[in-house]
């Protein structure tokens, strides 16, 4: 059985007040909403593909293309875009050459940016998996993307 | 329950229950509306019909609020004036302003809005919305700049198609409206029936437009030009240009239709009379089996599309005639004779229709590469081509069709109302069996509202079990009724609700009054021709008694049929 009918089959068919929550288990299972987990999560609930991407694309949280084998989230918060965090994402952008939410052609690298994550004192601040990156400045981007390259090659 | 409101310092009666917006409109007043869509549930999102109603701080949306005994209402002071064109200031602040350039200059509800708002002046500017046109489907372009995220069309797109096509995409100045993983329409579930098209307030959803095609094919010598319109066309295009119909109008279309540089003109109703001829001998064959499958009709393009997307359960039970437009159009690239200086054929339809531009497209409406209708044009078009060649139709004279299509019955104007074909059917049925006609207030239930209707009509000792779903909502219930065991001779399929009379090429009827009216006035038609079927008309009687035995490819008529299969596309 695959990881979506697993999921599935803790819900109640034709259920669509659960379709946020199955939508939350597949993308956590699978790291994004691919094309035939939207199909088999529509025919599941009786609902349209059309209204469950629809829905899906309005939160930040879901992706439709896997995330990268390293993934940059880039704080966009008050605090840190006053900091400057707008001249590090159009690095981030420069040195990786994708926009938010798309993922490096290699699979190496995707980037999001994110709300406050908490760190205003320290910002702008980029986070890692469990790493937080302080203090970033734009031309601290280059050097930071080599390293995190070579973690990247690792996994 | 009725009640006294103050509206504007005068007393206005109100019902209980119902809208304020309503009780202003029955008393005379007019307030703008933008997202609101008769015979919908309100959603007040647009909030174009804000009012001001004494004792509550904010502006209230009349379009979603119950009216309320105690309430005094200004519907025009100047704070609601002054928020009302604030909306459409915003709406306007990220609008490309191309209207000049725009599908639908001087007919745009927003244009109109921006108007009455009086408007002069660009005082809020937003940054624009990144320009993307959709031109892959054959029949609907959508324009993502012009989009004002009303969300109409997503309504009726679910709640009247059943197809929910289209959604909201995205959040914030980043939504749109699109297909399912933002696809191009193509790529989609849609089946091209047009009801978006028709609610629309701007250019963002409109027809793809051939005319460019067709002006190419005019100014060409070498090209034997023929055209062919639905019975319907006469009636709407009268309405679309706003001319008083009257039963003249036919002839001199004919005649307009020449002078606009076509060489012959021909009636898709002889098709409709062939169709129905077709369906009845089907009916025929069957009528004395016992395990009879019910024959559902494909005459409506949009359904067929549905069909095979949605239920392809039932295309084992699809009937594989062609629709009356492909049926003629394979009689004129059969027949038509190309003289030697215009050796080519260039043929076009013209429909109360958007699905069937896309028909005409069908792998299986081609031969050897070459489509029976080369260019399928909507009513819409169809009158903009009449005013570009500076035709006054008005004035000139009447005209015939031409020879082997140029007749047809009422029962083929019938077939543009839902249920018509039904009807029709029960008539050749009758007109075979020898009796005068079908026992008429069977049959007048089929003229009922409501998406599902059924009868059963007794013709020459045999009862015949019809239904029609009249818009796909009714589908459920012909789906529920064949699984319970019910048997049908016969099952009408029509995606528009009311039929072609409100099908994605008409004039935008507004509301379901007004498409019962398009079916009143062709129930009248109906009642005062005199060729009131297939049997009687001269040209069918032509067509099948020497032209289809003059022609090979027409003697064993399988160029009327079709095939139709699974289709795969994201649900």
């Amino acid at each position: 059985m695959s990881k979506i009918d697993d999921i599935l089959g803790r819900y109640r068919e034709g259920s669509h007040e659960n379709l946020i929550p199955i939508l939350q288990d597949v993308q956590e299972a699978e790291g994004y909403l691919s094309e035939n987990a939207i199909i088999s999560i529509g025919r599941f609930l009786h609902m349209s593909t059309t209204k469950i991407y629809g829905l899906a694309t309005f939160y930040d949280r879901f992706r439709f293309i896997p995330a990268g084998r390293v993934h940059m989230r880039v704080c966009n918060g008050t605090t840190c875009f006053i900091n400057g965090s707008g001249a590090v994402v159009t690095a981030v952008r420069e040195a990786l050459g994708i926009e938010p939410g798309q993922t490096t052609r290699d699979g190496r690298f995707s980037y999001e940016l994110t709300a406050c994550q908490g760190g205003c004192n320290e910002g702008p601040v980029v986070c890692v998996g469990e790493n937080y990156y302080t203090h970033i400045r734009p031309e601290d981007i280059p050097e930071l993307i080599t390293k995190l390259k070579s973690l990247a090659d690792l996994k | 329950m009725q009640f006294t409101i103050e509206v504007n310092n005068k007393s206005i009666r109100a019902e209980k229950g119902e809208t304020i917006l309503s009780a202003l409109n029955r008393n005379g007043i007019i307030i703008p509306t933008l997202c609101r869509m008769a015979e919908f549930t309100p959603t007040g999102a647009c909030r174009m019909c804000v009012v001001e109603v004494e004792g509550r701080d904010r502006l209230v949306t009349a379009c979603s609020a119950p009216v309320e005994e105690w309430m005094k209402i200004k519907t025009h002071s100047p704070r609601v004036i002054r928020a009302r064109k604030t909306i459409v200031e915003l709406l306007l602040s990220n609008h490309p302003d191309d209207c000049l350039y725009c599908d639908r200059n001087l007919d745009c509800e927003l244009q109109r809005l921006s108007d009455e708002m009086q408007v002069r002046e660009r005082r809020i500017r937003g940054s624009k919305i990144k320009p993307r046109r959709d031109q892959s489907s054959p029949a609907i372009v959508r324009e993502l700049s012009k989009c004002i995220l009303c969300g109409r069309c997503l309504r009726v797109c679910e709640e009247v198609v059943t197809a929910t096509s289209i959604d909201f995409i995205g959040r914030g100045r980043y939504t749109h409206v699109g297909p399912a993983m933002d696809r191009d329409f193509n790529f989609s579930s849609c089946i091209h029936c047009g009801q978006c098209v028709l609610v629309c307030p701007t250019g963002a959803l409109h027809e793809k437009h051939y005319l460019s095609e067709v002006q190419e094919q005019l100014s060409k010598s070498d090209v034997t030009r023929v055209i062919q319109y639905s019975p319907l066309v006469p009636y709407a295009l009268a309405e679309e240009l706003g001319i008083k119909y009257n039963r003249d109008f036919d002839r001199l279309l004919n005649a307009a239709l020449r002078k606009t540089g076509f060489d012959k003109v021909y009636l898709s109703g002889t098709g409709t009379d062939i169709l129905i001829t077709e369906i009845t001998n089907a009916i025929i064959s069957e009528e004395n089996k016992p395990d009879r499958k019910p024959l559902i009709v494909s005459a409506c393009p949009a359904w067929v599309k549905y069909c095979e997307q949605f239920t392809p359960e039932l295309l084992p039970m699809l009937s594989t005639l062609k629709t009356p437009q492909q049926i003629s159009g394979a009689i004129i690239k059969s027949v038509v004779p190309v003289t030697g200086d215009k050796p080519r054929l260039y043929t076009v339809s013209v429909t109360p229709c958007t699905a069937m531009k896309f028909e005409a497209r069908r792998d299986s409406m081609t031969r050897k590469g070459i489509s029976d209708i080369d260019t399928v044009l909507t009513v819409r078009e169809l009158a903009r081509l009449i005013v570009l060649y500076g035709v006054d139709i008005t004035n000139i004279d009447p005209e015939p069709a031409d020879e082997p299509m140029e007749l047809r019955s009422s029962a083929s104007l019938m077939a543009e109302s839902a249920g018509g074909i039904t009807e029709s059917v029960l008539r050749s049925l009758a007109a075979r069996k020898g009796e005068k006609e079908a026992d008429k207030p069977a049959v007048k239930k089929l003229r009922n509202t409501g998406s599902f209707r059924e009868t059963i009509v007794t013709i020459g000792g045999i009862s015949y079990s019809v239904a029609v779903v009249d818009g796909l909502k009714g589908l459920a219930k012909i789906k529920q009724m064949l699984e319970t065991g019910a048997t049908y001779d016969m099952v009408e399929v029509m995606a528009c609700p009311g039929g072609c009379v409100n099908g994605g090429g008409m004039l935008p009827a507004g509301s379901k009054e007004a498409v019962r009216q398009r079916s009143r006035f062709i129930w009248q038609t109906d009642d005062q021709e005199a060729v009131r079927g297939p049997e009687q008309s001269a040209s069918v009687a032509d067509l099948y008694g020497r032209v289809f035995e003059q022609c090979s490819e027409l003697a064993d008529r399988q160029l009327f049929h079709t095939h139709f299969s699974k289709r795969d596309v994201l649900l």
